[in-house]
């Protein structure tokens, strides 16, 4: 395609002409896989089905996630399946994922008695990990964490766990936990107390499921947003605009891959935490 | 198409709105994964590392327990040895106490002996002395009154002064032995010699 007719139809987007031509646009309407702009397609969150099976339309992030419990269980079945007493290969690499988990954030956090959760925060920490990570991934290209729903479902599963953690550990007490802090005079628990259970108990699986969404919906759109320039800047603006664009977004890759580890990391900790506020030993 | 694009961009499409069926996804997703990982691929690399520190861990272990092992069997032999030694310096101080007992009961004894030997002797020496005395007594007379009738000839030959004679000075040398004898042994000695 030539670069005069991606000029003339940068706009074109609001015109409706959609990928008819190869135009390339913001928002595109056939779930975002097959647009001209090697960036504009995947800055796609309108969510259409990009197929049916059965009825039901199956769209972008679904088949990502799908790809994601491929190569994960694939990853740690290769390491784990079959683990030697002395580690050779990809077994190495596994183990030492295993024990991140498990010393630095179950142990740190809760403590010995981590041990119990570590499948629980080994699943969520590699899965948003690799849900973050897909945004890299070329021919995907596209963050499953930044569609709100994912992060939504697993803060929720997050709660449940603490919850159910800390009921299970406190019974009724677990309510004197979440809304008591200790060492704090009686004349502010008054106010304290509402603020500290709705922020516990309700609060708080929004904030971990929109804090892991928006730091992902944002990086992406930062990428996006560069890519996007220098693509069309390239013949609008001349190389120079569209160089620096273009270097900015391999910076913001850069800055993105520590981001989406960072948020990871942030997420399971998190859980930790919470896990450890459910089992700590009432004062 | 043009309506379709301007409706997503208007309304339709809002990204803090989570859709249910992702919602869903997501969560049948994420217990996919889990279900497999904790049933199935962490106990098993969890029960390989468990078993790698046992081997490395446990060999330590095991030299620790072997040296504790060798460390109390020292000290009960040292202690043994200190017993024994105790009790061989005890047995040895026994053996010393009892053999000076021993050492001064056989010096009692001996003495003993001895006295009853020096007391035995002398018995044996005073009766000797005392059968010497009656013999010589008897051989006295007759040997005096020989070297008398040698001297003096055969006038005393008769029998009754004679043994007057005799009977006289026998008495007068026994009066003379009984005067004399302040010690009785030094009186025997004396009538012996």
């Amino acid at each position: 395609m030539s670069l005069s007719l991606a000029t003339g139809t940068v706009l074109a987007a609001e015109g409706g002409a959609g990928c008819d031509h190869g135009t390339p646009h913001l928002f595109g309407d056939n779930g975002g896989f097959s647009c001209v702009s090697p960036s504009s397609a995947d800055f796609d969150f309108s969510n259409r089905p990009a197929f049916h099976i059965l009825g039901y339309g199956v769209t972008k992030p679904t088949l990502i996630v799908v790809l994601i419990i491929v190569l994960m269980v694939g990853f740690f079945w290769a390491a784990f399946n079959k683990p030697k007493m002395v580690p050779r290969g990809v077994q190495n690499v596994g183990e030492v994922a295993y024990l991140f988990v498990r010393d630095r954030i179950a142990r740190d956090s809760i403590g010995k008695e981590g041990d119990r959760y570590v499948p629980f925060l080994f699943s969520l920490f590699f899965f948003v990990w690799l849900m973050n990570i897909m945004s890299f991934v070329p021919g995907v290209q596209f963050p499953v964490s930044s569609v709100y729903a994912f992060p939504l479902a697993l803060a929720l599963m997050v709660w449940l766990t603490y919850m159910y953690a800390g009921f299970k550990r406190h019974g009724l007490g677990y309510f004197r936990v979440l809304g008591v802090p200790s060492g704090v005079p009686l004349g502010i628990l008054v106010i304290l107390t509402p603020i500290e259970l709705l922020s516990n108990i309700f609060i708080r699986p929004f904030t971990l499921g929109i804090r892991l969404f928006a730091n992902m919906f944002a990086g992406h759109l930062l990428l996006a947003t560069f890519s996007a320039g220098a693509w069309y800047m390239f013949s609008v603006k001349g190389i120079v605009f569209s160089g620096a664009s273009f270097t900015m977004a391999i910076v913001m890759t850069g800055f993105e891959l520590f981001i989406q580890a960072l948020q990871a990391y942030i997420f399971v900790m998190l859980t930790a935490s919470y896990l450890q506020g459910a089992l700590e030993e009432a004062h | 198409m043009a309506a379709n694009t301007a409706v997503v961009l208007a309304g339709e499409f809002n990204p803090v709105v989570p859709k249910g069926d992702e919602l869903v996804i997501g969560t049948i997703a994420f217990l996919i994964i889990f279900v497999i990982f904790w049933k199935k691929l962490l106990p098993s690399i969890k029960k390989t590392l468990d078993e790698r520190t046992y081997a490395i861990e446990g060999g330590m272990k095991r030299a620790e327990e072997a040296q504790a092992a060798a460390a109390a069997l020292q000290e009960e032999y040292q202690r043994n040895l200190t017993e024994a030694r105790h009790e061989a310096a005890k047995i040895t101080q026994h053996a010393r106490e009892q053999g000076a007992e021993i050492v001064a009961q056989m010096r009692g004894e001996g003495q003993e002996q001895r006295d009853n030997l020096v007391a035995g002797g002398r018995a044996q020496l005073d009766a000797d002395a005392a059968a010497t005395r009656a013999a010589l007594k008897g051989d006295l007379g007759t040997l005096a009154i020989q070297l008398a009738s040698k001297i003096v000839g055969e006038s005393l030959e008769d029998e009754a002064r004679q043994r007057g004679t005799v009977d006289r000075f026998l008495a007068e040398l026994e009066a003379k032995a009984d005067a004399e004898a302040g010690t009785a042994s030094g009186a025997t000695a004396k009538a012996g010699a």
